[in-house]
């Protein structure tokens, strides 16, 4: 059930390709921006490259997330998914899938870019900036989803996902550039263990509260 | 007058009175604190500040607590007098803490030499400071009393939830912050003379908490009953 929500929203989403593009674009800008922001003779670029790249993430998916649920209200597309007996769990599954498999490529297509921009070598450490991508990415995401299914129902939508979200960003951003200066300076496993820990935790604690809190959002 | 607006108005006038109460115990606390306490040997008077910024932070983390508390406990009895309550307590909290926020900053600036250092325990409290003004926001851009109550009962869970998590997480980075002096597990390291202050000035700070969230619940009713009144007329 939950996987044909996602299906849905990821069909939508792949027809229009605005949304997508728009936060690819948006993402690639940042980079750029942060490029100019930094005294290049004082700052080697590796040494901001891993709050750049999660500063970039958390950005691009905020205006990711702003646009969830933002569809589904324009054409009371939601009152219909809501009528439907779909478990609202599971709806909210399927909207935590629909959103992470965005905000993953917005990130898929970011990750080569800031390579590109501020010439990181990323060979060895891929593997793990992938890993804790998704595990610092799952979490705020769950939130996220949650908050933009209230923030699309307020007035001021576009900047109360953002009030919202950022403080519960702090942890798995702090977490997640921890363990990506430890990757890029090539850092045993062990240095990253309690780092990795705390995202997991994050991820299974806000993940379940969400989904459980999720019929307080939409049901009347 | 309806009987919701008697109500209201009695409440008020008891918020009032504990209100009153403990202004004039904050009066009694500065002369406690400036007349009847040591001064303390190293960092002279500015360690005064402590007596208010303490008992602001106690106060502080009560109010929060109990938005976590009521908000779940709203989710579950559908209750809207712990609605009241929560959003009370929350526009308290965020009085507190922004007390407590001004005040620390007084305090660091001779005796740390920085007016902000970013210590586990001063992100989390600004962190806290930054949750409820959120709270507070959505609670004001959302208009039907239903969903609103539902939406800020679903962020006062998830907050209090992500509190341990961002304490957690900057007490890695080490802390700064004076330790623990009265709650701690041996006995109070602080002379008899300074923890009698801090207690009177405790009290006065929990007394302060309970009259502004009376006045405040008290408001929310009356505002409530207008809204009826109009309704029906």
């Amino acid at each position: 059930m939950a996987l044909a929500i996602a299906a849905k929203d990821i069909r939508a989403e792949l027809r229009s390709r605005t949304a997508l593009l728009s936060a690819v674009v948006f993402a690639a800008l940042v980079l750029v921006v942060f490029n100019f922001a930094r005294d290049p003779t004082v700052l080697a670029a590796t040494d901001l490259a891993p709050s750049v790249l999660w500063v970039t993430f958390a950005l691009a998916a905020m205006v990711a997330l702003n646009r969830a649920f933002t569809i589904e209200r324009e054409h009371g597309a939601l009152d219909g998914l809501l009528l439907a007996p779909v478990p609202r769990g599971a709806l909210f599954g399927g909207k935590l899938l629909a959103n992470l498999a965005f905000v993953g490529t917005v990130e898929a297509v970011t990750l080569p870019l800031f390579v590109l921009f501020f010439n990181v070598d990323l060979t060895d450490a891929l593997p793990g900036i992938v890993a804790v991508t998704a595990l610092a990415t799952i979490g705020f995401v769950a939130v996220g989803t949650i908050f933009s299914a209230m923030a699309v129902r307020t007035r001021f939508a576009e900047l109360m996902l953002p009030v919202l979200l950022l403080p519960f960003m702090v942890p798995p951003l702090i977490g997640a550039v921890q363990v990506t200066s430890r990757l890029l300076a090539g850092r045993p496993l062990s240095e990253m263990l309690g780092w990795l820990r705390l995202l997991a935790l994050y991820d299974v604690v806000f993940v379940t509260l969400c989904t459980m809190a999720f019929s307080a959002v939409v049901d009347e | 007058m309806t009987g919701s607006e008697a109500a209201a108005r009695a409440l008020a006038r008891r918020g009032l009175g504990i209100s009153l109460a403990a202004l004039a115990g904050l009066a009694a606390v500065y002369v406690l604190a400036l007349g009847f306490t040591p001064v303390e040997a190293r960092q002279g008077m500015a360690q005064k500040i402590f007596y208010l910024h303490v008992p602001a932070a106690w106060s502080a983390l009560i109010a929060f607590s109990l938005v976590g508390v009521t908000s779940a406990l709203y989710l579950w009895l559908h209750d809207p007098r712990l609605d009241r309550f929560a959003a009370a307590s929350a526009e308290v909290g965020v009085a507190f803490s922004a007390v407590m926020l001004t005040t620390g900053p007084i305090w660091a600036k001779p005796i740390w030499g920085t007016w902000w250092t970013w210590d586990a325990r001063l992100t989390l409290t600004l962190f806290l400071f930054f949750l409820f003004i959120g709270y507070l926001a959505l609670r004001a851009s959302v208009h039907d009393p239903a969903e609103r109550a539902r939406f800020s009962a679903v962020v006062g869970i998830l907050g209090m939830l992500l509190v341990p998590f961002i304490h957690l997480s900057v007490y890695l980075f080490r802390t700064l912050h004076p330790q623990p002096i009265v709650l701690k597990p041996s006995a109070p390291s602080l002379p008899p003379e300074m923890l009698r202050t801090l207690l009177v000035s405790t009290l006065v700070f929990t007394l302060l908490y309970v009259g502004l969230v009376t006045l405040r619940y008290a408001l929310a009713l009356a505002e409530e009953a207008r809204d009826e009144a109009a309704d029906a007329g």
